[in-house]
């Protein structure tokens, strides 16, 4: 269950329902749940014995110190390595579907074809990732203004700075919808208009009954969000605390 | 020359450049067509060879083509010194210009060259030393040409390509004296030679017209050419401040 | 668009905007053909003869050039993952950037072939043999290829092993290419019989390239 807290301060540029969300009609609310998760890379363990559950609109931040497997994990759930022990599972979504093909990955690099132009970019990636195809045009042009990058659609991304590439990359989360958000470090670059305007979709998309796990060190704007810390209780083979609550403040 | 130093300079400035060359390009253009009439109505008067017939009016083409496929590489040399010693700030725009205009020029030497050995040789292609030499040169034209499509940054690009212009410019004395040196298939020298030409008056006036349009040509091609280089850059920068302004 | 043909599109613009285009290759084909009388003596007649094998290995070393950028761009920017997340098996994925490489770097070899085969004095029937041999046996290479350019994608100086893994595998391709190219010339073979085992290793490596290449690519991604 999330409980919502008192004002943090202003975090958001859109408003969000105080109340707990309430799924649309005629779709389950989701869970994604993790039990006893393990990794290795490289012959050396990542982490081990890892669980957590997040419901619709919920949030979970990870944290941890560097190397303590914060990307790894959300690679693992996103489908790009395989667990050497325990199980996730994914209910209320599309049985059809694995976990990652219901998710956006938001990683450290942007996917950004310096040669492409910037709206060409993005209309890729919606025609690419999106399920109803031809959801468009518009779509792909809200996204873009969305973060400031309408006036700029038509030139080739090379010219881009890297807060202007990561702005276009979370354009793409706006663009395409997906119940799942797998966000690794999504503010670093962004200045503070951009992190407000990152604050506000996620929030958009909790309310609407989306999940969001985010690997960060900074804090997201996200009020009622759980942490999961990796690496805290066994420096030498990392297992996680997790925190059930309100974020440390 | 003094005269030439002083117009180099005054026109290193781009805007100024522009508007020089907006001024001259229509009598340019308009020169370059009545030079090509006249010189297109001798050659169709002057005489068939006994042999080969009406076939060797390819020749009008043929020789001034191979000319300025040269004459473009020794202005890409020239363009070349002014980007590595003077640093002429038109040097570059100057040679990137030139390159595809004397690639064409040297494609339309192989190609006229291919066409009318086919009935004088029995082949469309023979690997001698003059033939070769120019296939050569239209080779570094190309490598030129891709060199400056790679590479993103213009000035590295241009510092690149001068390197290459003026090894590749050992290729003009090879091509000129390769009839010489080797024994080819090729005819020799028949025009610029120690003794005189050996050609008569009624061919020779007719090639000389032609090269002459020719060079009007490629210089009306060149401005236009620059033209375009310079406000290619210009839209660049525009939008490099335009994608910097956007927050 | 549906999300092959949106990726078939990118990967074409992309292949024609960077690193001078999709005329490169031939480039590379008309110089490795202009330096094989360097090689062998300028005599037209042994020229006329080794002419469609020149042409085969030029053709092979020319559509190898784009291959290692094929897979290792889009793992560098992170494209790759996100691919992976796309609903579209990583198998088509990895076929249609195949067909986005044959049309972009190989096409234009074929189409450039019977001009160079001017330069090394092949006439008219050779010339068709060529062009038709190359055409059909141009995807193999490039799908073999595919195998390699996955292996070779987190790998920084990937080109020279992608070289040295796929060009073994190319041989029965380039063996029965020449074979059939010069059955178009000169007898005792008839230009079928070869002609029908190169479609039928074309049709195989269709198949094979891109379900190795996928493999290759997920393995790696762990």
């Amino acid at each position: 269950m999330v409980r919502y807290h008192g004002a943090h301060g202003p975090i958001s540029l859109e408003k969000r329902p105080k109340t707990v969300p309430i799924p649309p009609p005629g779709k389950a609310p989701m869970r994604l749940t993790a039990t006893e998760l393990a990794c290795r890379r490289g012959g050396r363990d990542v982490f081990s014995g890892v669980s957590f559950t997040v419901g619709s609109g919920e949030a979970l931040t990870i944290t941890g110190r560097n190397g303590a497997g914060k990307s790894s994990l959300l690679r693992l759930v996103a489908g790009f390595i395989r667990p050497c022990s325990g199980r996730l599972s994914f209910e209320g979504g599309d049985p059809e579907l694995s976990l990652g093909e219901q998710a956006h990955y938001l990683g450290h690099q942007d996917a950004v074809k310096p040669s492409l132009s910037v709206a060409e970019n993005l209309q890729f990636w919606a025609a690419f990732l999106d399920a109803e195809l031809g959801a468009g045009a518009d779509k792909v042009a809200e996204a873009l203004e969305a973060f400031g990058l309408g006036e700029i659609s038509a030139l080739p991304a090379a010219y881009l700075s890297a807060g202007q590439r990561r702005r276009l990359s979370i354009a793409r989360l706006v663009a395409v919808k997906r119940p799942i958000w797998l966000l690794d470090e999504p503010t670093s670059t962004l200045d503070a208009t951009a992190q407000d305007r990152l604050s506000g979709i996620m929030g958009a998309h909790l309310a609407e009954g989306g999940l969001v796990l985010a690997a960060t060190h900074a804090p997201l704007g996200l009020a009622g969000a759980r942490e999961l810390r990796l690496g805290e209780l066994n420096p030498r083979s990392a297992s996680a605390a997790l925190s059930a609550g309100e974020e440390k403040p | 020359m003094k005269a030439l130093a002083m117009t180099l300079t005054d026109l290193a400035n781009p805007s100024r450049f522009l508007r020089v060359a907006d001024a001259a390009m229509p009598w340019l253009a308009g020169a370059t067509a009545l030079v090509f009439a006249y010189a297109l109505m001798r050659a169709m008067l002057a005489p068939d060879d006994y042999q080969q017939g009406a076939t060797v009016k390819i020749m009008f083409l043929h020789v001034p083509s191979a000319w300025l496929g040269m004459l473009c590489w020794g202005l890409m040399t020239v363009a070349a010194l002014g980007t590595l010693v003077w640093r002429h700030p038109l040097a570059d725009v100057t040679a990137k210009a030139a390159a595809p205009i004397g690639a064409a020029f040297t494609l339309l030497c192989l190609i006229t060259g291919s066409l009318w050995g086919r009935p004088e040789w029995g082949t469309y292609w023979v690997w001698d030393a003059r033939l070769t030499s120019e296939l050569l040169l239209f080779l570094l034209y190309l490598g030129v040409i891709a060199v400056w499509r790679t590479v993103e940054d213009a000035s590295r690009a241009a510092r690149a390509v001068a390197i290459l212009t003026l090894v590749g410019a050992i290729d003009l004395p090879i091509i000129k004296f390769s009839v010489d040196w080797w024994n080819t298939l090729h005819q020799g020298a028949s025009v610029f030679r120690l003794g005189g030409s050996t050609i008569d008056r009624t061919i020779l006036i007719p090639l000389f017209a032609m090269t002459v349009a020719f060079t009007l040509l490629f210089v009306t091609l060149l401005l236009a050419a620059m033209r375009n280089e310079i406000l290619r850059r210009r839209v660049r920068t525009l939008h490099l401040m335009k994608a910097s302004a956007a927050s | 668009m549906t999300p092959l043909t949106a990726l078939l599109v990118r990967d074409m613009r992309i292949a024609v905007r960077v690193g001078g285009g999709a005329l490169m290759g031939v480039l590379f084909f008309l110089v490795v053909v202009t330096l094989t009388p360097f090689a062998v003596g300028p005599d037209l007649v042994l020229l006329k003869r080794i002419g469609p094998a020149i042409l085969w290995l030029a053709a092979l070393l020319a559509s190898l050039l784009a291959l290692d950028r094929l897979f290792a761009g889009d793992h560098e920017d992170g494209s790759l993952d996100l691919i992976l997340t796309g609903r579209a098996p990583l198998e088509l994925v990895v076929a249609v950037k195949g067909v986005a490489h044959w049309l972009t770097t190989a096409l234009p070899l074929v189409v450039a072939a019977p001009l160079l085969g001017l330069f090394l004095n092949l006439d008219a029937p050779a010339q068709a043999g060529l062009m038709l041999t190359l055409l059909i046996g141009t995807p193999a290479l490039t799908f073999i290829g595919l195998i390699g350019a996955a292996i070779a994608a987190t790998l920084r100086r990937g080109g020279l092993l992608l070289a040295i893994i796929v060009l073994p595998l190319t041989v029965p391709v380039l063996i029965f290419g020449v074979a059939a190219a010069n059955a178009a010339v000169s007898g005792p073979v008839p230009f079928g019989t070869p002609f029908t085992v190169e479609c039928a290793l074309t049709l195989a490596s269709l198949v094979i390239g891109p379900f190795a290449a996928a493999a290759a690519l997920r393995l790696e991604m762990e």
